[in-house]
C-alpha cells in the first residue's frame, strides 16, 4: 500500500514498463493486419465500384482512377469529394462520384454514384446513411430495390422538372412513410448528375494525365 | 472444485454482468439487432474479458493501488484495440456493422468491474476463469437478445452468418413466414427485449424461492407432527 507513497519514482517506471509493452502489442497486431485491412478496403471498394457499373459480370480488371473534386454545392458534402474514372483502352468508360445528400432524415446520406459516358446513370447505391430501420432505410439495396429505378435515367429523361418523387409530380417512386429520405437521394442524383454535365471533360482529362503519369513512371 | 463451481455460476447466473449487475448496456442494447451481431461481440467481450483479467492478474503485486485504474484501462484499450484490428483483418464484413462498438468495449464497465474485484486480487487461474465465465453469462445475454430481437423484428433467427463462417453458414439462417415488427429492432426494442430477460431470469429465481420456502414449511409441518 505505501509503495506509491514511498517509491515514486519505481511506480513512474512501472508504469511506463506496461506502457510500452502496450504500445507494442498494438504495434505488432498493427503490423500483422495492416496490410489484410488495406487488401479488404480496396476488395469492397472495388466490390462497391462494381455495384454501380453497368459491366458484364466477371469483369474484374477496372483499375478506377482515383480523383478529388473539390468544393462544389452540388455534391453536397461541404469539402472534397471522392471520385473515380474508369478508362478502358485510354477512353473513358464512366465516372463514379462519391456524393452526399446532405438533407437526409437523420443524416447525410453518402451515395456513390455511377454515370457511364453517354451521361446516363449506370448505377446507384447508398454506401451509409442512418435513415429509420424499416422506412427510410429502403433507398439501401439490402432492403429494397428502390435504389435501382436511377439505371439508365439522363438529365433528359425523365426532364429536369420532372426528377422528383411522385409525391412532387415527379417521375420517381416514392417511400411509404418516408417523404424527406426519398426526395434527399433524389435531388443529390440529380445534382450529381448537373456537377458532371458541367465539369465531364475536366474529370476525365484530369484522370487520363494520372493514366499517362502512372504509365511514365512504369516504363 | 466447489470455489471454480461458484465462480462459474456467478458469472454465468448469479451475478450476470447483463441481467444483474446491469453492466455493459450500452453495447448490449445497441448491438443487439440480430443474433450474429450478438454473438460476435460476446465472443469478442469474452476474449477481452479473459485476456485482461490474466494480464492484470500477471500484474497485480506490481501495480501501485494509486495508478490502477490508469493501468487497467490502459491494459483494456489496448487489448481491445488488438482486437478490433484483428477482427477488421479477418471478418471485413462483420467489422462494418459492429464497428465502433468493438473499440467501445473499452468503456464496457463489465470488464473494468472485472479488473478491479477479482482480477487485481486473485491469481491468474481464478482471474481467468471468472473472466471467461462473466464473459460467457454477457455473451448469454447477447446471443438471447439477438435472437429475440430478430426474430421478432425481422422475421428470421442466424441470419448473416456467413460474414463469420463463410457461405457455407447461410445454411443456418431460417426465415420465418412473418415480416416482423420493426419495434424490435429499434431502440425500445432492445429495452423491452432486455426487459423480457430480466422478468423471465427474476421468475425462475421466484420459483426456486418458492420451491424451497415450500420444502422448509412442509419439513417443519412434518417436525411439528
Amino acid at each position: 500500500m505505501d509503495a506509491t507513497e514511498t517509491k515514486p519514482f519505481r511506480t513512474l517506471f512501472f508504469v511506463a514498463v506496461v506502457a510500452v509493452g502496450a504500445a507494442g502489442i498494438v504495434t505488432a497486431s498493427h503490423e500483422f493486419s495492416k496490410d489484410r485491412i488495406a487488401a479488404n478496403q480496396r476488395a469492397r471498394l472495388l466490390a462497391s465500384l462494381h455495384s454501380v457499373l453497368d459491366l458484364p459480370v466477371g469483369e474484374v480488371d477496372l483499375n478506377p482512377i482515383p480523383l478529388q473534386i473539390g468544393d462544389s454545392d452540388l455534391l453536397g458534402s461541404g469539402g472534397a469529394v471522392d471520385a473515380f474514372v474508369i478508362n478502358r483502352d485510354g477512353h473513358p468508360l464512366a465516372a463514379i462520384i462519391a456524393s452526399v445528400a446532405p438533407d437526409g432524415y437523420n443524416a447525410s446520406i453518402q451515395l456513390l454514384v455511377g454515370i457511364d459516358e453517354n451521361d446516363a446513370i449506370s448505377g446507384v447505391r447508398v454506401l451509409s446513411h442512418r435513415e429509420t430501420p424499416g422506412l427510410g432505410d429502403a433507398i439501401d439495396i439490402d432492403k429494397s430495390n428502390w435504389i435501382e429505378q436511377f439505371d439508365g435515367k439522363t438529365l433528359d429523361s425523365p426532364p429536369l422538372e420532372m426528377w422528383a418523387v411522385d409525391k412532387d409530380e415527379g417521375s420517381f417512386d416514392s417511400i411509404t412513410g418516408a417523404t424527406v429520405t426519398p426526395r434527399a437521394v433524389v435531388k443529390a442524383v440529380k445534382n450529381t448528375l448537373l456537377y458532371f454535365r458541367d465539369h465531364k471533360q475536366e474529370l476525365f482529362s484530369a484522370a487520363e494525365a494520372i493514366e499517362r503519369q502512372q504509365s511514365g513512371e512504369n516504363e | 472444485m466447489s470455489n471454480a463451481k461458484t465462480s462459474w455460476l456467478g458469472g454465468v447466473w448469479r451475478n450476470n454482468a447483463a441481467l444483474v449487475q446491469l453492466l455493459g448496456l450500452c453495447p448490449l442494447l445497441a448491438v443487439t439487432t440480430t443474433v450474429v451481431n450478438g454473438f460476435t461481440l460476446g465472443l469478442a467481450t469474452t476474449a477481452v474479458l479473459m485476456a485482461t483479467n490474466t494480464t492484470i492478474s500477471l500484474l497485480r503485486n506490481s501495480v501501485a493501488p494509486a495508478v490502477r485504474i490508469p493501468m487497467f484501462v490502459l491494459i483494456i484499450a489496448s487489448l481491445v484495440t488488438c482486437i478490433d484490428l484483428l477482427t477488421n483483418a479477418l471478418f471485413f464484413d462483420l467489422h462494418e456493422i459492429l464497428g465502433l462498438f468493438i473499440p467501445l468495449i473499452i468503456t464496457n464497465c463489465a470488464i473494468l468491474a472485472q479488473a478491479e474485484t477479482v482480477a487485481s486480487r486473485s491469481p491468474v487461474g481464478p482471474s481467468l476463469a471468472s473472466g471467461f465465465a462473466t464473459g460467457v453469462g454477457f455473451f448469454a445475454v447477447l446471443v438471447a437478445l439477438g435472437a429475440l430481437r430478430e426474430l421478432f423484428g425481422s422475421g428470421t433467427l442466424f441470419a448473416g452468418f456467413s460474414m463469420l463462417f463463410g457461405e457455407r453458414a447461410q445454411m443456418i439462417s431460417i426465415d420465418f413466414p412473418f415480416d416482423g415488427m420493426l419495434v424490435a429492432v429499434l431502440p425500445p426494442g432492445a429495452f423491452f427485449g432486455l426487459a423480457a430477460l430480466l422478468a423471465l431470469r427474476n421468475l425462475i429465481i421466484e420459483r426456486g424461492r418458492r420451491r424451497q420456502f415450500a420444502q422448509q414449511e412442509s419439513l417443519r409441518r412434518d417436525r411439528a407432527s
